[in-house]
């Protein structure tokens, strides 16, 4: 099991050099000349000549990429244009806010989405199941800041329940914490929560046609017992795969939740950074996001084997 | 003798469907004593299965009681709910099933699989539940049981599988177990083993069983009493005996005419009101090819490893004249299978030739060999009608599929009248052209297979267990009709299958497989009436024969 982990911890760095190349072109990719572009509109020519020089980008594409990664390996990610400040310590500052929002984002979704959708494949075809899948198709076509202001303005304006904007960190107390992320949570959960029932009631409706389950209903096993032991886990697979793949999603979804909400995270982060074009900190936010996708495939990846022993590792 | 376990009274079971209500059993009445193995016969769609699971109540949600009662000691078991159902399920009654494989969960250990049904019906600890499933493996004689408490379904084969799933049955020891075909898609050694073994248990444990089968002869070995279902009725109920020797009802008679036996030849295998229907078979005597003709297929010294592993086939040689036919027997791995597909060019030997008429044709890539000449020369029907046929292609594309490219034919009037005239060939009604394969029963699946892989007009066709998913009298035409063709166009047959009645009537020649290598080959009926080797013994001993005893001779 161990060297399996390793072996696939191996096999994401091929994974993770692609990605930190493309995000150091990114520079490049961009139109004009980069010095040009960072220094902006107002620049004069020293300025831009200076900006050149103190990025090396005077020096050859190879030799700047190869600095550049020895420096992240460092755990430098350079300093912003903008404030500078090191891009590490920006980073840092903001992780807070959106880790916390991702991380109630995804226990809502687990802990309402698989059981709505295991009901949903138990009760099949019948007005429960319509309900649901009907919520669902709601939740999924609604974008996530409409979502986000109506519950803004039901639950904190009009029934003035929970705070409309802001954020206050867990230091400050478990209570203060959730409250500023409930709806933050709940409209960028949204779109997850219905994909997730979806796939957990496909996957269900599957497994619940299969032998086994006869055999299980054979043997007096109680409901209970048939959908959540024998049903649940042989259809995790899926289920897992779209969680991990939501993840992803989540991502895209902080940087407008967190733009709805007030909340100081990452996405305000990046959406300051590309308007500033402050490209150090843009390259470190979208390195580490990368990274954080990469870690996700690779638990799932261990998941997949803690559930299925035909799955060899 | 004992008392009356389990009476069914006027069973009606229905399933809704897309075209409205469909009466699966209409009336079934039977009783089963206590201690007794009753044997269920029938063909699919007689309802046997359903009246299976109607009595331990696990019907489909489409399917329904809608008349009639099942008694089980007295208690009417369609009127029970919750908690009083599940009480009975996999305590006082329990069930097995065909393809134990699928039975079991994937992911779980069986060891917890045989406890979970134990912890739901008794108040004990995990770890007694667990030394109960370990003396379950003892007794369903798993070896090794310690070690196969963790062992998941993919790691057993079937015959375990099926063992552990009858471990899983009678841990509470149930007064009544139905079995589902529940040695269906096992060998006939492993039938023998997992039968005896059931057997065996039923008798120590005062366990009454029905036996729900389509194979007569599975039922004549092991049961005292026989009830024959046709159509959802129980049309016959007798002793093995008095089945085979006066059969009553017209479809018993016909069941036990198409069963194959040691003795009976393909002509048997309808009744005689039955035959009129089909031309008479063109009994002209296969001439013998001139002396020195070369042979059709010479296979010299073919093996295939596949990634590094032993070989699944070594060393195989065998020689096949035009309008021969040869079967290929033995168990699943034995590597029949292997070696048909690489005479068929569908998978590449790793070492060896395959020489058909006078071509090398083993060292062609089978990813090329479609574009070879000879393609159409050696084409292959597939075991599995349901699977082997494209489910978007109707019965008239698939069979003009191969027309259009190993003959070069252009849709148009003459592919046609091609497709029509295999239809003819294989007997399938003309009307049943432009159906999809899911609009077909069985028997026609196998025919549209069959024409199919005659419609270019091979010299050799290779049959892979091509009755294995056919009822028995369906099974009866398609061999007539294989035969058939065999005479009229001199195509030779390659014939892989499990079932040595089948073999015995339909091949001259028999080779026996074991472990990828030749054992015993030779004339057919010599082969088994007077097998050399052990492993051809034992197989022989295994097949479930059905008594023939003076009383059916002069029945004849």
């Amino acid at each position: 099991m161990l060297s399996y982990i390793l072996r696939r911890i191996v096999a994401t760095l091929p994974v993770m050099a692609i990605v930190a190349l493309f995000v150091f072109s990114l520079l490049y990719i961009a139109p004009g000349d980069p010095a040009v572009v960072i220094a902006g509109d107002q620049a004069s020519p020293e300025d831009v000549e200076r900006i050149r020089q103190s990025l090396g980008l005077d020096r050859p594409f190879l030799i700047q990429f190869g600095s550049w990664v020895w420096r992240i390996l460092h755990g430098d990610l350079g300093t912003s244009i903008f404030t500078n400040l090191p891009v590490s310590a920006m980073i840092g500052q903001r992780l807070g806010p959106t880790l916390s929002l991702m991380i109630v984002t995804l226990l809502l979704t687990i802990v309402v989405a698989v059981p709505l959708g295991v009901v949903a494949a138990w009760k099949a075809g019948s007005l429960i199941d319509r309900v649901i899948m009907g919520f669902a198709v709601f939740g999924f076509s609604l974008p996530v800041f409409v979502v986000g202001y109506m519950l803004a303005y039901i639950f904190a304006l009009e029934l003035e329940w929970l705070p409309v904007q802001g954020y206050t960190p867990l230091s400050s107390g478990f209570w203060p914490w959730l409250e500023n992320l409930i709806l933050p949570a709940v409209a960028l959960g949204c779109v997850y929560i219905a994909l997730v029932a979806r796939i957990t009631r496909a996957a269900m409706l599957e497994v619940l046609q299969q032998d086994y389950i006869r055999t299980a209903k054979a043997k007096g096993l109680g409901q209970g017992g048939i959908l959540f032991i024998h049903a649940l886990k042989n259809a995790a697979v899926p289920i897992v795969t779209v969680i991990g793949i939501g993840i992803a999603l989540l991502i895209g979804g902080a940087v407008v939740t967190e733009s709805v909400f007030a909340i100081p995270g990452l996405g305000r982060l990046t959406i300051d950074a590309i308007l500033r074009r402050d490209y150090p900190v843009i390259q470190g936010i979208v390195l580490l996001f990368s990274f954080v996708y990469v870690l996700v495939n690779l638990m799932i990846d261990v998941v997949y084997t803690l559930v299925d022993p035909r799955i060899r590792y | 003798m004992s008392e009356e376990l389990l009476r069914i009274d006027d069973l009606h079971v229905a399933f809704s469907t897309r075209r409205g209500m469909v009466e699966a059993v209409r009336g079934v009445t039977l009783t089963v004593k206590a201690g007794e193995m009753l044997g269920l016969v029938g063909e699919s769609g007689s309802g046997k299965s359903v009246t299976g699971f109607a009595t331990t109540r696990l019907l489909d949600a489409a399917g329904r009681v809608t008349g009639g009662k099942i008694l089980f000691r007295g208690q009417d078991v369609t009127k029970l709910r919750g908690d009083e159902l599940r009480q009975l399920q996999g305590a006082a009654m329990s069930m097995i099933f065909q393809n134990p494989r699928a039975a079991l969960n994937p992911i779980r250990a069986i060891g917890l699989q045989i406890a979970d049904a134990i912890l739901t019906h008794k108040r004990i600890s995990k770890e007694a539940a667990r030394a109960e499933a370990l003396d379950l493996l003892r007794a369903v004689q798993i070896r090794d049981p310690e070690q196969r408490m963790n062992a998941y379904p993919h790691e057993l084969s079937g015959g375990m599988c099926q063992r552990v799933m009858i471990a899983i049955a009678i841990s509470c020891n149930p007064a009544l177990l139905i079995a589902d075909e529940p040695t269906t898609g096992l060998d006939v050694t492993t039938q023998k083993v997992v039968m005896d073994l059931l057997a065996d248990i039923a008798a120590a444990r005062g366990m009454a069983t029905i036996l729900i089968t389509h194979d007569l002869g599975l039922a004549a070995r092991y049961c005292r009493r026989i009830a024959v279902m046709e159509r959802g009725r129980i049309v016959e109920e007798a002793s093995p005996s008095t089945l085979f020797s006066a059969p009553q009802h017209a479809y018993t008679r016909r069941l036990v005419a198409a069963s194959p036996t040691a003795t009976s030849r393909i002509e048997d295998l309808v009744t005689e009101e039955e035959r009129e229907r089909y031309p008479a078979i063109v009994s002209k005597p296969r001439q013998e090819p001139a002396h020195g003709t070369p042979p059709l297929l010479e296979v010299r010294k073919l093996a295939k490893r596949f990634d590094q592993g032993s070989a699944a086939v070594a060393d195989f040689s065998m020689t096949m004249a035009g309008g021969e036919s040869v079967g290929l027997v033995g168990e699943s791995g034995s590597g029949k299978s292997t070696t048909s597909r690489m005479i068929c060019r569908l998978i590449d030997p790793s070492e060896g030739d395959i020489v058909f008429d006078g071509q090398s044709i083993g060292h062609v890539a089978s990813r090329d060999f479609h574009r070879s000449p000879l393609r159409k020369d050696i084409q292959m029907v597939f075991q599995d009608p349901n699977e082997s046929l494209n489910p978007r292609f109707t019965a008239f594309d698939c069979i003009a599929h191969p027309l259009m490219r190993l003959d070069g034919m252009r849709a148009g009037e003459a592919l046609r009248q091609r497709v029509v005239e295999c239809a003819q060939r294989v007997g399938l009604p003309l009307d049943l052209l432009p159906r999809f394969p899911h609009q077909l029963s069985g028997g026609q699946k196998a025919r549209v297979g069959i024409a199919r892989a005659i419609a270019c007009q091979p010299r050799l066709l290779v049959l892979d267990e091509p009755t294995a998913a056919l009822d028995v009298s369906v099974q009866a035409v398609v061999l007539q009709l294989l035969d058939r063709l065999r005479r009229e166009n001199d195509i030779a047959l390659l014939f892989v299958s499990h079932d040595l009645n089948v073999v015995r009537m339909l091949c001259d020649r028999t080779i026996v497989l074991h472990n990828g290598g030749i054992v015993e080959q030779g004339e057919s009926r010599a082969l088994f009436d007077n097998p050399k080797t052990d492993y051809t013994r034992k197989l022989v001993e295994a097949i479930p024969h059905i008594e023939t005893g003076p009383t059916l001779a002069a029945a004849l």
